[in-house]
C-alpha cells in the first residue's frame, strides 16, 4: 500500500488493439487461484499470447522491443466484464504504470486506481495515433503528465481525460482509501444508526 | 422534483463528502467469497485494522468448490489452500461463514436473496462483478475488486463517484420461448458492452413488473455485461411476497413497518433519469450469443455477421469456427451447462426441467446442471427434478460456480462448444483457452442438449410456456 505521488509516468510504451478487452484475456480465471497477488506480472494475456504463438504470431506482450514499456495503449472499454483486482494486478507487477485508452470499464477503472496505476482515456484519433507512433518506434518515449493533462510523444502531444478526484488522488499520493474512510468513524455511526434495516425496523420509518 | 431509489438510497447512506471529491457511502451488507478476500484480509492484519461491521458482513464458499467430490482435503491443494484460508480469516475476524456442508451454502448471489440478506433499500457490496443481481430487490450493489473489499472489511464504506441512472422499460408480453435471459441479452446487444459505464440501470416497465424475483435477477445480474455496475428494479409486492418468511427478514409487526420503508425507497413517479430506452417484449425472440462477448448475440433464427471487415466481428468469428453469415440455429454442440448466478435459480431448473421430460441428451454432449446453491438443489430434488434431469442424461452436481468460469474442476477442455446459462462468453472463460461459449436460456440449453445442437425451443416442445406470468 504505497501512498507515493504520482505526477508523471515516463517510459516506453506498449499497443494492445482490440476492443471491449475482458478481464478474463487480462487475467484467466486459473492464476486467480492463489492467496495472495505475487506472480501475476508473468501471467498477463496469457490465453492470448499461446493463442498468438500458436498461430505463428508475437503478442505484444512478448515482442522483446516491448519489454519494459511502462504505459500500455488501449482501445474503447478496456477491463470489461470481471471485477478480479488481479488484472490490474498483472499488468501492474509486469510494469505498466499508466494506461492511455478510448474508455474503460468502470471496476477496472477503479480497480486501477488503487495501486497507483493511473488510468487516463484519449480521442479514438489520438490513441490510434499513438498505437501506430509506438508500432513504428518503439523505443519512442512517452510521457503521461497528469499535471498539464497530456500524453507526449515525439513529434506530437495529445490531450488526456482524467477525473478531477483521480488526478488529485495520484498527484497527493492520497490513493490509500482505507485510512480516509476509517477518519471521523462518529459519521459513519451516525448513518448506520439512521437504517431502519440496522435496528430491525423497531420503530416507524422515517 | 422526485428522486429515483439510486439517489434515495445513495443520500440515505452518504457519510460525507471525501477531500477526493467523491462520496464516502456506508455499506449495509458486505458478501465475501473465497477468490477475492483473502488479499484484503492480509492487508487488514499488517495494518492492525479489525473487521469494522462482521454482523453485517456474510461469507460463503462458490467459485472454486467442486460440484462433486466435495471431501476435504479438496483434491486440488490450490483450492483448498483458499478456502482454508477463508474459513481461518472468518474465525479471526467472527464472520458468519456458509462453508462447504452447510444447508446454506451456494453461489453468493444465489444464497443473499434466499436467506433473505438482500433487502431493499440496502447498499450491498461483493468482490464479484455479479454483485449487481441484489438490485432486483431494489438495493444498489456493487461489484467491487480486492482493494475496496479492504475498504469495506475495515470501514463498513466506500468511496465512490455519483452514478447517472438509464431507465429502461420493457413494455409488452413476451411472446413464448422469450425469457428473462434473451430479455437483458437483448438490452445489452442493443446498448453495447459498454454503453451502461456511468450508469446504474434501473429496470421497470409493465413486463419487469410481472416479472418472478428469480427472472429480475437474470436480469439485474448482467447488468455488469452492459457496463452498468448497478441495475435494480424497484421493490413492489412481488418484491414483499418472496421476502416474507426468509431467515433474516422482520417477521410479524415489524415485516409491516418494513414494507412500508421498503414502498417509500422506491422511484418516485416524477423521478428524473438521465436517459430512457423503451423495449417492446412482442419484437423479442429467443438470444444466442455467437462471439465472444454477451453483446455479440443474435436472434436464434438469425444469422452471424457477414461483414468481416469490421476486426472485432472478423476475430470473434475466427475464434468461434463460425462462417461470416451462416445461420446460429444447428451449430454443433459438445457440453450444456444449466446453473451460474445467472440461471441457477429454482425455477430456471423448472423450465429446463420441462424441456427434457421424456427425453434424452444427444450422444456425445456432456450434460450437467448446478444448482445455484444448496437450498435450490433441496428444493429441486423435493420436486424430483433431479430425477427429471438424471433420467434424461444430465448429470445433477452439488451446489457451486461450476462451468461459469473455470476456476474449478468442471471446465471446457480444448475448443469444445458450450451452450450455456451463464454470464459471460469471453475467450476461456469456461477454462479452456479455446473454449466457447454459447449463451443462453435455461430453456434453449435444454433444448440444445436434447438435439445436440443449437435449436430453437419454440420448436422443439409444445410445453414451453408463453414467457413471463
Amino acid at each position: 500500500m504505497a501512498t507515493a505521488k504520482i505526477q508523471t509516468i515516463e517510459g516506453r510504451a506498449l499497443p494492445i488493439r482490440g476492443e471491449d478487452m475482458d478481464t478474463d484475456r487480462i487475467m484467466p480465471a486459473r492464476f486467480l487461484k492463489a492467496i495472495t497477488f505475487d506472480g501475476l506480472g508473468e501471467h498477463v494475456f496469457e490465453d492470448d499470447r499461446l493463442a498468438a504463438k500458436r498461430s505463428g504470431q508475437v503478442h505484444p506482450f512478448d515482442e522483446s522491443k516491448y519489454q519494459g514499456a511502462a504505459i500500455l495503449i488501449a482501445n474503447r472499454n478496456f477491463g470489461a466484464g470481471s471485477s478480479r483486482e488481479h488484472a490490474p494486478q498483472g499488468l501492474h507487477r509486469w510494469g505498466i504504470r499508466a494506461i492511455v485508452a478510448e474508455s474503460f470499464a468502470e471496476i477496472f477503472f477503479g480497480n486501477s486506481l488503487m495501486m497507483g496505476l493511473a488510468c487516463v482515456t484519449a480521442s479514438p484519433t489520438d490513441v490510434a495515433a499513438l498505437m501506430s507512433l509506438v508500432e513504428r518506434q518503439p523505443q519512442a518515449l512517452l510521457k503521461v503528465d497528469l499535471d498539464t493533462r497530456t500524453c507526449q510523444a515525439p513529434g506530437m502531444t495529445v490531450r488526456i481525460g482524467i477525473p478531477d478526484h483521480v488526478r488529485d488522488t495520484l498527484m497527493t499520493g492520497a490513493w490509500d482509501t482505507t485510512s480516509l474512510l476509517l477518519d471521523r468513524y462518529a459519521q459513519v455511526n451516525a448513518v448506520s444508526a439512521r437504517l431502519p434495516y440496522l435496528s430491525g425496523f423497531s420503530s416507524s420509518p422515517r | 422534483m422526485g428522486k429515483t431509489l439510486l439517489q434515495k438510497v445513495w443520500d440515505l447512506h452518504t457519510v460525507r463528502m471525501l477531500p477526493t471529491g467523491q462520496t464516502q457511502l456506508f455499506i449495509g451488507l458486505h458478501l465475501i467469497h473465497e477468490v477475492t478476500t483473502p488479499q484484503a484480509f492480509d492487508a487488514l492484519r499488517q495494518r492492525g485494522w479489525k473487521v469494522a461491521r462482521p454482523d453485517r458482513t456474510f461469507a460463503t464458499v462458490d467459485h472454486i468448490v467442486p460440484t462433486r467430490q466435495r471431501q476435504r482435503p479438496f483434491i486440488d491443494v490450490m483450492a483448498e489452500d483458499m478456502i482454508s484460508s477463508l474459513e481461518r480469516n472468518c474465525r479471526e475476524f467472527g464472520i458468519p461463514l456458509y462453508d462447504i456442508g452447510d444447508e446454506r451454502q451456494g453461489i453468493v448471489h444465489v444464497i443473499g436473496p434466499e436467506l433473505g440478506l438482500t433487502q431493499p433499500g440496502m447498499t450491498i457490496a461483493c468482490g464479484d462483478s455479479h454483485t449487481s443481481t441484489h438490485g432486483a430487490f431494489g438495493a444498489v450493489a456493487f461489484g467491487i475488486g480486492t482493494s475496496q473489499v479492504r475498504d469495506v472489511l475495515a470501514s463498513q464504506c466506500m468511496a465512490l463517484e455519483p452514478l447517472k441512472v438509464r431507465r429502461i422499460r420493457v413494455m409488452g408480453q413476451l411472446p413464448r420461448g422469450v425469457y428473462a435471459k434473451d430479455v437483458i441479452l437483448t438490452i445489452i446487444q442493443r446498448l453495447g458492452v459498454g454503453g451502461g459505464n456511468g450508469y446504474a440501470y434501473e429496470y421497470g416497465g409493465d413486463t419487469i413488473d410481472r416479472m418472478s424475483m428469480d427472472e429480475r435477477m437474470t436480469i439485474c445480474n448482467m447488468s455488469i455485461e452492459g457496463g452498468a455496475r448497478v441495475g435494480y428494479v424497484n421493490p413492489d409486492e412481488t418484491t414483499f411476497k418472496y421476502m416474507e418468511g426468509r431467515a433474516f427478514v422482520p417477521q410479524g409487526e415489524a415485516f409491516e413497518r418494513a414494507k412500508e420503508w421498503w414502498r417509500s425507497m422506491a422511484s418516485d413517479a416524477d423521478a428524473v433519469y438521465d436517459d430512457e430506452v423503451v423495449i417492446k417484449a412482442e419484437e423479442l425472440t429467443p438470444v444466442v450469443t455467437w462471439g465472444v462477448n454477451p453483446g455479440q448475440s443474435i436472434g436464434i433464427t438469425g444469422k452471424v455477421p457477414a461483414n468481416t471487415s469490421d476486426q472485432q466481428v472478423a476475430d470473434a468469428l475466427t475464434y468461434m469456427g463460425l462462417r461470416a453469415g451462416q445461420p446460429i440455429a444447428g451449430m454443433k454442440i459438445d457440453v450444456a451447462f444449466i446453473g451460474s448466478c445467472t440461471n441457477g435459480r429454482l425455477s430456471d431448473l423448472r423450465e429446463a426441467a420441462r424441456i427434457v421430460r421424456g427425453q434424452h441428451v444427444a450422444s456425445g454432449v456432456k450434460a450437467l446442471v448446478v444448482p445455484g446453491s444448496v437450498g435450490v438443489q433441496k428444493a429441486a430434488e423435493r420436486e424430483g427434478l433431479d430425477k427429471t434431469f438424471r433420467d434424461a442424461g444430465f448429470e445433477w452436481r452439488d451446489a457451486g460456480c461450476s462451468m461459469c468460469l473455470g476456476m474449478n474442476p468442471d471446465k471446457l477442455e480444448g475448443d469444445q462448444v458450450c451452450a450455456a446459462s451463464s454470464n459471460r462468453n469471453f475467450k476461456g472463460r469456461q477454462g479452456s483457452p479455446t473454449g466457447r461459449t454459447l449463451l443462453m436460456s435455461p430453456a434453449m440449453v435444454a433444448a440444445a442438449a436434447i438435439t445436440g445442437v443449437v435449436t430453437d425451443v419454440r420448436e422443439l416442445a409444445e410445453q414451453v410456456p408463453a414467457g413471463v406470468r
